[in-house]
């Protein structure tokens, strides 16, 4: 972002008629810009910016369907600490966000690292890395109810056929650990090859002489890979984080569709009370101030990940 | 010219949206405004999709005879909600809508419907629909919706596993102890049988299957007001030990403990198992699979019948412009034309008390044994009833979890307090 909003030269002080055509010259560039920025900035004003204040407008109301909005702050964001259902989701969204961002973030580099070189056969293993990520979320997630199911699922079957489980098995509502699990599991099978793609052109900016360089001086692998690769990959990696961070903490889908946040709530995660709030208690009011508070956490997190990953990249 | 043509469009739109209107708004508010108009509008119906058929077979009825044209559109019965509201707050909700009838309360306290208290009155049928319906589309003495569908729960046994069990098949137990011994023999046959079936992890289907025991053994599930729970009984707790000593057992099949509803009906269609409650509509259902099933009321621990009366309200939506239009289709659906030729005649349970025994139900035993139920059900009413009782994260399927499942004996108490903490919610 910091790239595009490079302020336009400040307008030279006082009168001096011998530079009114660079004056003008450097005006003109300036309204051409803001052309340009023109088309994002509408869009990012109409479908990010006005339903964001919209959305902390009415964490201020009550906000009936239909009908007007009354004033009651702060009823919507003290009503969050009432919430029994707030706390345990606070939890296992942030237990989730740790197993997943390290799951994920070691599978996904594992796998760039593994189809970094071009040899025989990469260009069908990055293929097929990168290839879920053309199923849609909501039908990679429904997939995996139907491949789970006991009922119409080959996968209980063929694990019952080589004897690893016995008669009925739910992994999808059986116990919170396998609610879990299958989640994981179809997260890490939809998104490893999408940020394995990000860190591979990452790791294909870092200049061979480095590597070079360091083979000259007799560096193991491990060293390469710890002195060159990851300082070098830090960017990258930032970048990586902070979206598997920000997914996690978003998540949705997949328990809404694979678990319905069970069993006994055990996969219930903040935005499905978010969605709770909104759709089935019809209370729009509480979901925008849940929202609001869901925004702050994740910008917080976000400033403190990047301030980190930045300072120690310099 | 061309670039002048779209805004002239657009103007011309909002004019005749206005003009429209105000001309709908008059025959609504209007004097004598009672009647339906049948003027060839398009009208639009949304439903759940296990309401689908019956609100298809209305409209391709009611199309037939009529110049107005209802449209229906189904949805996944989880998403139907969020749909709802989100229409809602667009002001974009269509002609007419169906719901869930324990979700009645809420819509209508919403407004989501609009006030049909004079055309209802007017209509000639209000004492002879049902009355759990009509309250459901009640709020503060003004009529929102009237009944769309009845569903009731009942008993489903299967006949040929009786005869197999060594148990008599024109003899459905009449206890819910009864119930539970019938279905300890069943599971004796041992194999892929299992003796009993339910719902464990889906609110929804546990209330509309358990709560008619606990009507049947004189005790109550909600206050008349729906804002404070009555869980923590004696018929509740003997209820949920009776279901739970059957799971324990091994009685009850396995993947009774996990079923959300899904595969509810898939269940009892693979003809494995012997007794369990469930919804009268699926008696069809059911035998279209090749399996022949019985029918009997749900009955408490030590005697006495209930039922669940659920089924669908339906009402005009708020924002729509086509209101007289959309009431004449909903006066029609009360008829008794359209009660016994489209819903007796494919075995369902008229809406109507009064055609409860018609030219059709008498053709087969086991409707009259549903419909002679409709007196002896309830239907519970509640404000916050989905967000207490239905959704997955509901303090009502916590409960039941616990008594199943955990902590028997703590669960019904915190579940009391968490659930009429949840229905006295602003």
């Amino acid at each position: 972002m910091s790239m595009t909003m490079q302020r336009p030269a400040p307008p030279a002080q006082g009168p001096a008629p011998r530079r009114a055509p660079t004056n003008r010259r450097t005006r003109t560039r300036s309204l051409i810009g803001a052309a340009y920025a023109a088309p994002t900035a509408v869009m990012v004003g109409l479908f990010f910016v006005t339903p964001l204040l919209l959305v902390v407008w009415m964490s201020l109301h009550k906000w009936p369907l239909l009908g007007q909005p009354t004033f009651n702050l702060p009823d919507n964001y003290a009503g969050i600490g009432d919430n029994q259902l707030v706390g345990s989701a606070v939890w296992f969204t942030l237990k989730y966000t740790v197993i997943m961002t390290v799951l994920l973030f070691s599978l996904a580099l594992g796998l760039a690292l593994l189809v970094q070189n071009r040899r025989r056969g990469v260009g069908f293993l990055r293929t097929a890395f990168f290839l879920p990520m053309a199923v849609g979320f909501a039908s990679a997630s429904l997939l995996f109810l139907g491949l789970l199911s006991d009922e119409v699922g080959p996968v209980s079957d063929a694990l019952r056929a080589v004897g690893l489980v016995d008669g009925y098995v739910s992994w999808t509502s059986g116990s919170a650990n396998s609610a879990l699990g299958s989640t994981v599991v179809l997260v890490l099978w939809r998104f490893a090859g999408f940020n394995m793609l990000i860190m591979l052109t990452g790791l294909q900016a870092i200049p061979l002489e480095v590597y070079e360089a360091a083979r000259i001086d007799g560096a193991s692998r491990w060293q390469t890979f710890r002195r060159i690769t990851l300082p070098l990959l830090r960017p990258t990696i930032a970048l990586v984080l902070t979206l598997m961070i920000t997914g996690s903490i978003l998540a949705f889908d997949q328990f809404w569709i694979l678990t319905r946040g069970g069993p006994d709530n055990s996969t219930t995660s903040l935005v499905m009370v978010i969605y709770r709030e909104a759709f089935i208690r019809l209370d729009l009011g509480s979901a925008a101030a849940l929202s609001v508070a869901l925004l702050a956490v994740l910008v917080i997190v976000n400033v403190v990940q990047l301030g980190v990953l930045r300072r120690r990249s310099h | 010219m061309r670039s002048l043509r779209a805004p002239a469009a657009v103007a011309v739109a909002v004019l005749l949206t206005a003009v429209l209107g105000a001309c709908s708004d008059d025959k609504a508010t209007g004097g004598d405004s009672t009647a339906g108009v049948d003027d060839g509008a398009q009208l639009t119906l949304w439903t759940r999709a296990a309401t689908e058929s019956v609100s298809k077979a209305y409209a391709d009825a009611y199309n037939a005879g009529h110049k107005n044209k209802v449209t229906v559109t189904a949805y996944p019965n989880e998403e139907y909600p969020a749909k709802l509201a989100s229409a809602a707050g667009a002001k974009a909700l269509p002609d007419l809508f169906a719901t869930d009838v324990v979700f009645a309360p809420q819509y209508a306290s919403q407004g989501l419907w609009a006030d049909i208290t004079d055309r209802f009155n007017a209509s000639g049928v209000k004492d002879k629909v049902s009355p759990g319906h009509v309250r459901a589309g009640t709020w503060e003495g003004k009529t929102y919706a009237v009944p769309h569908t009845v569903d009731m729960s009942v008993m489903l046994y299967n006949k040929d596993l009786y005869a197999k069990a060594g148990l008599d098949p024109e003899k459905p137990p009449t206890t819910l102890k009864e119930f539970a011994e019938q279905a300890r023999k069943i599971d004796k046959l041992g194999g892929d049988v299992n003796g009993t079936y339910f719902g464990g992890n889906c609110g929804g289907c546990v209330e509309f299957t358990f709560w008619p025991s606990v009507w049947a053994s004189g005790g109550n599930v909600l206050d008349d007001k729906g804002t404070a729970a009555k869980i923590d009984s004696k018929e509740m707790a003997d209820v949920f030990a009776l279901y739970r000593s059957l799971y324990d057992e091994g009685v009850a099949a396995p993947a009774s403990k996990d079923e959300a509803g899904p595969t509810w009906l898939g269940a009892l269609q693979s003809g494995k198992i012997g007794i369990a409650p469930g919804p009268s509509v699926w008696l069809g259902m059911i035998e279209e699979k090749g399996v022949k099933m019985g029918v009997a009321p749900i009955t408490g621990l030590d005697g006495g019948e209930s039922t669940f009366i659920g089924g669908d309200s339906i009402g005009i939506g708020a924002t729509s412009t086509k209101q007289a239009q959309a009431w004449d289709f909903l006066n029609w659906t009360m008829s008794e034309a359209a009660q016994v030729e489209v819903i007796a005649k494919n075995k369902g349970v008229p809406i109507r008390t009064d055609l409860a025994s018609n030219k059709y139900s008498s053709a087969d035993p086991r409707i009259v044994t549903i419909n002679s139920l409709v007196a002896k059900g309830k239907t519970p009413y509640a404000k916050n009833f989905n967000a207490s009782f239905n959704d997955p994260q509901s303090p009502w399927l916590q409960t039941v979890r616990g008594a199943m499942f955990g902590d028997a004996a703590s669960s019904l108490a915190d579940g009391n307090a968490a659930i009429t903490k949840s229905l006295q919610q602003g």
